[in-house]
């Protein structure tokens, strides 16, 4: 498994060393390196059904501060490994028409890639820090290289927000590395530590939130939708699809993993919040409803996107801060879940749609007749769509019953605020739907004729086998959801014996 | 005991105590689904093996559903339990396990019969209907779908499992509602159908998950550990959960939101009418048998929770005393009126067919209500069946008058269309309740029974008897537009084939017979359904108090069907002339045409509330979120400039000044050094000079 983060460095390294004007062949090697991936990540997640944690490889690292090569993976990680091996797949097949500097694109590709496996397998907090850093910066280049509508913009705000984050990140390490005199950055060392309650109380909300700017916590979420839509289609999904994750990844597993005290009631209440948790808890709660009415305000389809993801993972961290198996389960899978079905959206909108009508608007969509001239979009955004307002049958109703249970538990109230989410977000994407392909006007003799003299492509295969990929991946979950719960499971079982309560 | 835990943990090891029919009862809803799949592989064209599979599978649905109805009828008439449950574990999360299943009871199996019957009726008659459409495979594979999804619903033994199917439903609906997508109307109906019942199925979600948290279970029936058996419901009752509901009260609440939606009750009724934009045959199937009832038969599976807490009586739970039901009893009386009002001013023949169809799911939410779910699923299954015949013989006539839809262009159709014409007067008088010789009398008549019987409430009684006027009046009306009076169409109407026909003559064959089950000297339907025996006792028909209702209920439909055909009858007004009832009362035939403006309500209210929050949000996010970010950039931009100010002037300037000094002591020196030779030869000798000077200075000293 933990060759598939040397794998996308190496595919990474080729592509940057491909000769010029080589567009096919990269494309080919991109495809073939994701590929390899995807069966790595594929096997691994197989072979490691039923065991814990494996640990994959271990070598002093900076032995003077005690900080360790660590990889290792649980069920939790096996799952977004996975889901990185599904997204990159997907990413490259979505990729296909970029003409502009392949190979570099698919090098910077890879680096983002390679640093988000290395995230999800590190079990030492500096080296997990190190690929989190190290995924940053390619993000930036994809957008402000390759991006439409004010890339430079959306691909500084990304960066910054991020690097805001790490920075938080980093304090936070520090301090725990110093204060826990244990010698060792390895995650298991610090969360044995025992790091005093007071101190817990401060590095975790340091932590957590710097951690989840990049999982789109409410409000610090703005970086979302503006990089969203300055990304180009690949790095959308991949933004959407895994980025978000990592941030989310992170709040589990140094945040909540690291200092499960800093959860603790603070012993008095203040506006009816009584602990860290509380606080988090209506952040999300509010971002699922505030996503979802942004959403539905809109004008720009992919930015309707880009707020239904700030939506889906306000779901993510209710579940994480509902703190009971149930919920977490539900967090986890739902961060699978919105990984498949955002990069299934943004793949449609970006990619399959704009590239042929050279628009986003809504109101200019509305006149394009879309459901009759390209029914596959159609067809593959209203089963996108269902997806992502949780019908069941796809792995967004799974993971948003699951986080629902798990809240009832916590506190019914959010449970019912983060039901009026659900009904704003069927309205956002029937909205959608109906816009950019369902329209009102009947066509007229003139607009016909212009139809037919400028036709659009029609849909390539690797549209098609991206769909089928993101589609499917979707379906297999929801319909038999043990075969990802099974793994996370126990994982978060561990998780929470290690502390949580 | 052990046995359950061998069911409930080993899917693979279905309780060996369950009967064969039982066992194999998933193999309804999956035949059907199975079917479509292999539809949707098939090529478009390929219409005969498409509509076979269709109509095959369904085929296959009914036999065994008959199989499993005989076996609960034996199992019933010979005394032993008539419930039989298959459960197995979906997923297990900590200590909480999410079991899914399925039953097999008496209402289960009369539901299923049901809608496979019907059902297949309505395949075998859109292979008329859809023969000219260009995706006839597509629409059957639908069908399919649809008919699968449903028959889930029925059969399912858990509160998950219902509401999933529940919601593929719905998502089918949706498809064939909007199967015309190419017409703007069909698709916005689409939309509109799904957004306002997903509004009523969040109600559900928190109902389940309030249940789950509260239970630990989903399954209805778990040999006594399931939610809907004693120990649970005991213990839903003990907690309270504000507003003098305990628990069990409002999670049946929430879940009768869901039902409400569904069932197109008030005030989630405006789906209903808009869906008639889909082909006929789907709004027979989907829009007035089956998906319409499956609220009421959501209600019906709940029933003991809605109960819970009643006391109880001879015939079961005593109906009307518990909040939920108190609820259920007035939204279905309310409804009833409401929409047989709207129905009076309408012209489409569907749509008129629409709000008779939510005017009766409300004579059915109050019939659960007042008088317990035998009561309520009686209307249920003869409306299925005389609804079903009513829209498809619409079916027939707008095939038959070219796809026109407006009862003023239709007339004098009954010697044209004579199959059509005699069966539909059948559904029409069913629907009417027209005493004696139809269904429809039979189970309305159970229904105000119940409602003059029930000693809490009065008012539901007055609004259902109304209610029942308003129905002979409307059909009136639309019979005599549609077959008396003068054509005034376009073209020349024809009957319909026979493939379509047929079907309407079962139906109507069934519109009459399936009284004979539920009157009350042989109440065979609501023994078999509260599962005691059932005699047969003609003196129940002598009981004054039966004679007394019978009167009433005939009264009020012969005056609705008196007071239609004076206003209507053989009256031919032209398209464009105003309404018999406009010209008496132009404004209160305006309010009814334009739906008693529930539309303009909702869309001057909830949409504009949204639309208003979800602007204020998007600017929030722009300007507060925007401009924060955007003022936090201007301070670092502010400090930066700050910064090299302070840098240039202050820190530089010690190094600056020095440098600068520097130079300019280098600039005077470069003066010098300007390359003019004279003045270097000049410099030059001016130095010899001096130094000749300086050392002969020296020199002689």
């Amino acid at each position: 498994m933990a060759w598939t983060i040397y794998l996308s460095f190496a595919g990474a390294l080729v592509e940057a060393l491909l000769p010029k004007g080589k567009n096919e062949l990269a494309r080919w090697l991109a495809l073939a390196v994701a590929g390899a991936a995807l069966i790595l990540a594929l096997t691994g997640f197989v072979s490691g059904m039923g065991q814990g944690r494996v640990v994959l490889a271990d070598a002093a690292w900076v032995p003077s501060m005690g900080i360790h090569y660590l990889l290792a993976a649980d069920g939790i990680s096996r799952v977004l490994v996975l889901l990185t091996g599904i997204a990159a797949v997907a990413g490259v097949l979505f990729s296909w028409n970029i003409e502009l500097r392949t190979n570099q694109f698919f090098a910077f590709y890879f680096a983002l890639i390679g640093g988000v496996f290395g995230v999800f397998l590190s079990f030492d907090f500096f080296l997990l820090f190190t690929f989190y850093e190290i995924a940053i910066v390619p993000k930036y280049f994809l957008i402000a290289i390759w991006g439409s509508t004010r890339r430079g913009y959306g691909a500084m705000k990304l960066a910054l927000y991020s690097f805001v984050g790490s920075a938080m990140v980093l304090i936070g390490l520090l301090a725990a590395y110093t204060a826990s005199g244990s010698h060792s950055t390895a995650l298991v060392d610090l969360a044995r530590a025992g790091l005093p309650v007071h101190m817990q109380m401060w590095l975790f909300p340091l932590v957590f939130v710097g951690f989840a700017i990049l999982a789109g916590m409410w409000p610090f979420h703005t970086w979302a939708p503006t990089g969203h839509v300055a990304a180009p289609t690949a790095a959308s999904m991949l933004l959407a699809g895994v980025v978000m994750k990592l941030g989310a990844y992170g709040c589990l597993r140094a945040g909540m993993g690291l200092f499960p005290h800093g959860l603790d009631p603070w012993g008095f209440s203040f506006l009816g919040l009584g602990s860290w948790r509380d606080v988090f808890a209506v952040l999300a709660v509010i971002g699922i409803v505030y996503g979802a009415l942004v959403a539905l305000a809109q004008s720009d389809f992919k930015f309707v996107i880009g707020y239904s993801s700030v939506s889906h993972m306000g779901f993510v961290l209710l579940g994480l801060m509902t703190l009971n198996q149930i919920g977490l389960d539900g967090a986890v899978l739902q961060m699978f879940s919105h990984g498949v079905i955002a990069g299934l959206l943004f793949a449609i909108v970006g990619r399959i749609v704009y590239e042929r009508t050279h628009t986003r608007q809504l109101a200019e969509l509305e006149t394009m007749h879309l459901a009759r001239r390209l029914p596959f979009a159609a067809w593959a955004f209203v089963i996108a769509g269902i997806a992502s307002m949780g019908l069941p049958g796809f792995s967004g109703f799974i993971a948003e019953l699951q986080v629902l249970v798990g809240a009832w538990h916590a506190n019914p109230w959010w449970t019912a605020a983060a039901g009026v989410g659900i009904v704003v977000g069927v309205a956002y994407t029937w909205r959608a739907l109906q816009k950019a392909f369902f329209t009102d006007a009947v066509p007229t003799a003139h607009e016909l004729e212009s139809e037919q003299a400028h036709g659009f492509a029609p849909i390539t295969w690797p549209e098609m086998a991206g769909v089928a990929l993101l589609g499917i991946s979707t379906i297999v979950v929801g319909l038999y959801p043990r075969i990802l719960l099974d793994s996370i499971e126990p994982a978060v079982k561990a998780l929470l014996a290690g502390g949580m309560q | 005991m052990l046995m359950q835990d061998v069911g409930a943990f080993h899917p693979e090891f279905v309780d060996l105590s369950t009967s064969t029919a039982a066992q194999w009862l998933w193999l309804i809803p999956a035949v059907p689904i199975v079917a479509s799949g292999i539809i949707a592989l098939l090529r478009q064209p390929r219409r005969k093996p498409a509509a076979a599979l269709a109509i095959g599978s369904l085929g296959c649905s009914l036999l065994i559903a008959l199989y499993a109805f005989a076996h609960v009828v034996s199992n019933w008439a010979s005394g032993i339990t008539t419930r039989e449950v298959v459960n197995f574990t979906w997923m297990q999360t900590g200590a909480s396990t999410v079991d899914l299943g399925w039953v097999l009871d008496p209402l289960s199996a009369v539901m299923m019969v049901m809608v496979c019957l019907v059902g297949l009726l309505i395949f075998i008659y859109s292979v008329g209907y859809m023969e000219h459409d260009e995706n006839f495979t597509r629409f059957f594979c639908f069908l399919s779908l649809f008919a699968g999804a449903m028959l889930g619903v029925v059969i399912a033994n858990s509160l998950l499992l219902l509401f999933m199917c529940w919601e593929l439903v719905g998502l089918t609906s949706y498809l064939l509602i909007g199967f015309w997508y190419h017409k703007p109307s069909a698709a916005a109906a689409a939309k509109k159908a799904f957004l306002t019942t997903r509004v009523g199925d969040i109600f559900f979600l928190l109902g389940i998950v309030w249940l789950f948290n509260a239970t630990g279970t989903l399954l209805f029936y778990n040999h006594g550990s399931g939610s809907m058996e004693g120990l649970a419901l005991a213990n839903l009752l003990t907690q309270h959960a504000g507003l003098g509901l305990s628990a069990a009260g409002a999670i049946a609440l929430l879940i009768f939101a869901g039902a409400v939606g569904k069932s197109g009750q008030l005030p989630l009724h405006v789906w209903l009418p808009d869906a008639m934009e889909g082909p006929t045959p789907v709004s027979a199937l989907i829009h007035a048998a089956t998906m319409v009832a499956a609220g009421v038969y959501l209600v019906a599976r709940v029933y003991p929770l809605m109960a819970a807490g009643a006391p109880l009586s001879s015939v079961g739970a005593m109906a009307g005393t518990t909040a939920p039901l108190i609820v259920v009893t007035w939204i279905g009386s309310a409804t009833a009126v409401f929409a047989a009002l709207i129905a009076i001013a309408q012209n489409d023949i569907k749509r008129i067919l629409a709000y008779s169809t939510v005017s009766q799911l409300g004579y059915m939410m109050a019939g659960l209500g007042l008088g317990g779910v035998a009561v309520g699923l009686f209307h249920l299954i003869t409306h299925a069946f005389f609804k079903a015949l009513l829209f498809m013989g619409a079916g027939s006539v707008i095939h038959g008058c070219h796809e026109e839809q407006d009862v003023r262009r239709m007339g004098g159709l009954w010697p044209v269309m004579p199959v059509t014409f005699a069966t539909y007067a059948i559904g029409m008088l069913a629907l009417c309740g027209f005493p004696i010789f139809f269904s429809g009398f039979w189970s309305k008549d159970a229904i105000l029974e119940a409602a003059h019987q029930s000693g809490f409430i009065k008012g539901p009684y007055y609004l259902l008897a109304f209610g029942a006027l308003l129905t002979a009046f409307y059909m009136t009306r639309q019979v005599s537009y549609v077959f008396f009076g003068k054509w005034r169409g376009h073209g020349h109407a024809h009957e319909s084939p026979k493939v379509m026909t047929a079907p309407l003559a079962i139906l109507a064959f069934f519109a009459i017979a399936l009284g004979i089950i539920g009157t009350p000297a042989w109440p065979w339907f609501h023994a078999f359904l509260d599962g005691h025996a059932a005699a047969i006792d003609l003196h129940a028909f002598a009981e004054a108090d039966f004679l007394k209702l019978l009167g009433t209920s005939a009264v009020i439909v012969f005056l609705g069907l008196g007071l239609g055909w004076a206003l209507y009858g053989n009256k031919s007004p032209a398209a464009e002339e105003p309404d018999a009832l406009e010209k008496a009362t132009p404004w209160l035939w305006a309010g009814l045409r334009d739906r008693l403006y529930v539309d303009e309500f909702y869309s001057a209210t909830f949409i504009v509330f949204y639309a208003w929050w979800a602007r204020v949000a998007d600017w929030f996010d722009r300007c507060v979120w925007g401009g924060i970010v955007a003022l936090v950039t201007w301070l670092f931009r502010l400090w930066a400039q700050l910064n090299r100010w302070i840098d240039n002037e202050w820190v530089d300037g010690g190094f600056d000044k020095t440098c600068d000094e520097l130079s300019s002591g280098g600039g005077l020196l470069a003066r010098v050094q300007n390359g003019r030779v004279q003045i270097y030869l000049r410099v030059l000798a001016v130095a010899v000079v001096a130094l000749a000077v300086i050392l002969i200075w020296s020199s002689r000293s």
